[in-house]
């Protein structure tokens, strides 16, 4: 293959990726309403989105559940990880058998999984429901991540933090948890973009008195296209930017 | 104190994986073998009627369309996916993770709003329609969206980084000795492909046709905003069974069948290849 064909068949495909995106976003800033012509570069549409109260609460609702279900998947994830890795105990395999059959479980299937237990117990459907199963589907990924870091631990270490006297909450505190945070942040991060972004378990156990965001802009989606959803999408794109770029650097931070 | 700590962080994770992942699923499954009842979730009492109402030709024709779709969608995302995949592979090393920076980050954002922005580039008067008229390859709109092409395209669209990673990851490891070793041995350039490089990364393949293959199945907000109205996926036939007929047990069934098509395809897979660390890789 040449050089030149090489170049150009990666550039297609980043075409593929990007122009609808692109599309999305230069269209937030025309001033028109249905029309695909361009009208003249407006600001309108993002302050109709800074000034949408109910999509605010929406994104407020998708934000604390996303950092409640990161912050819960994170403790269970990472305790059982570190356990999976130090400790033999009866049951062992099942744990891991188990763990592999919520992540290979398809989305839609532990939705409404979930939806039936959820109503046969009576739970009603709103934050708790959405909590739950953000934290569900998020706990398998922590503790893949997690324990692949972990592995890396020499054994040692903690042999030496016993003979020097400390205690196993201390040996967690002062050695595990300094040693796994790479992992740490980065499963946090995936946690936050997954439960931030997830529309298929969401959408079956959501309720109506507890609109996330994901949910809202479908719902909006299905009504039709419409700039003010350009706008907020492409707000959404930019975080999504931010948030990388970030995650980059600290990765890189913590290399050095 | 070792003992309070390995107790307390294995019992929790235990339990809560086998209350809400495998509680939920079993009573999914019993689920699927009670009697419909218009006025109640269910009926208490056993019957097959949800799993021989599924060979209904309504319901089986969805299934056959379904399938259909997720095929096209494989194959397209493989013969896509797997130029991009090698190509990338052969790059030097932080070119490489460049090239999969720029391939991901769209994927960072909501797959709702990847759907959204298809919508737009495909509807009547989008940019699509717009470019190809003034450019006088078409003479009217072309009608693209709400139909079959539009949730083949929106599926390929949100799926196909599933495709290239594990091929990556399956071609970035390969030994180059061996295509210079074949050189050797007198080969064409297509002769190589053909028996070597192509062979050696059919657990990549094997992956990636897993991981989109399914999804494409089951996402039914793509086929929802894309393809209008119709139930085309069987993600659809499932979503409509609950939310909309509100026959809950018919519903389960449909997920039951849909669990067991991916437990065959998992066997099927485990027993081709012995790659067993692609698949979490390619999760994350």
């Amino acid at each position: 293959m040449k050089q030149s064909f090489r170049f150009f068949y990666i550039a297609l495909i980043y075409l593929f990726l990007y122009i609808p995106i692109g599309t999305l976003i230069i269209y937030s800033f025309n001033n028109a309403i249905f029309s695909m012509l361009w009208h003249g570069f407006t600001l309108n549409w993002y302050n109709e989105v800074l000034h949408d109260s109910n999509l605010w609460i929406a994104v407020w609702h998708s934000l604390y559940l996303a950092i409640a279900a990161t912050a819960s998947a994170l403790f269970i994830g990472t305790l059982a990880a570190i356990s999976l890795y130090r400790y033999h105990f009866r049951g062992k395999n099942m744990l891991e058998g188990l763990l592999f059959v919520v992540i290979i479980t398809p989305d839609i299937v532990m939705g409404i999984a979930l939806l039936i237990l959820f109503s046969l117990s009576g739970l009603a459907l709103g934050f708790w429901s959405l909590y739950i199963a953000h934290v569900t589907f998020c706990i398998p990924f922590v503790v893949v991540i997690v324990y692949s870091r972990a592995k890396s631990i020499d054994p040692n270490i903690f042999a030496a933090a016993s003979d020097l006297g400390a205690s196993e909450l201390q040996t967690f505190w002062h050695i595990i948890v300094p040693i796994l945070l790479p992992a740490l942040i980065s499963g946090a991060l995936l946690c936050f973009a997954l439960s931030f972004d997830d529309i298929v378990i969401s959408y079956f156990v959501s309720g109506p008195g507890f609109e996330i965001l994901p949910i809202k802009i479908f719902s909006l989606a299905r009504l039709g296209v419409n700039v003010e959803l350009n706008a907020l999408c492409s707000l959404l794109f930019a975080m999504t930017l931010v948030l990388v770029c970030v995650s980059q650097w600290v990765t890189r931070q913590k290399r050095i | 104190m070792k003992h309070k700590f390995q107790y307390f962080s294995v019992g929790l994770i235990a339990g809560w994986l086998c209350v809400f992942g495998l509680l939920s699923f079993l009573v999914m499954v019993v689920m699927s073998f009670l009697q419909h009842d218009p006025d109640h979730i269910a009926l208490w009492h056993f019957t097959l009627q949800n799993y021989v109402d599924l060979f209904n030709p309504i319901f089986f024709t969805i299934f056959l369309k379904s399938f259909y779709i997720a095929f096209m969608v494989t194959a397209a995302c493989l013969l896509l996916g797997y130029p991009f995949a090698y190509i990338v592979s052969r790059f030097p090393e932080r070119l490489q993770n460049m090239a999969l920076l720029l391939l991901l980050l769209p994927f960072w954002t909501s797959s709702v709003v990847r759907a959204y922005a298809m919508m737009s580039l495909l509807k009547t008067k989008g940019l699509l329609n717009t470019a190809l008229l003034s450019m006088g390859l078409i003479h009217e709109p072309l009608q693209i969206l709400f139909t079959n092409t539009a949730v083949t395209i929106g599926l390929i669209y949100n799926l196909l980084p599933f495709m290239i990673l594990p091929i990556y990851v399956n071609l970035e490891r390969f030994d180059v000795s061996l295509i210079e070793a074949a050189k050797d041995l007198g080969a064409k350039y297509t002769t190589i492909f053909r028996k070597v490089i192509i062979p050696l990364s059919i657990p990549g393949i094997l992956g990636g046709c897993a991981l989109v293959f399914l999804p494409a199945m089951t996402l039914f907000f793509i086929s929802d905003l894309l393809g209008g109205a119709k139930a085309l996926l069987l993600g659809n036939l499932i979503e409509s069974q609950f939310l909309m007929a509100n026959n809950w047990p018919r519903g389960a069934a449909t997920s039951v069948l849909l669990t067991a098509i991916m437990a065959i395809g998992l066997l099927v897979y485990k027993f081709k290849s012995s790659n067993k660390g692609i698949h979490y890789e390619a999760v994350i």
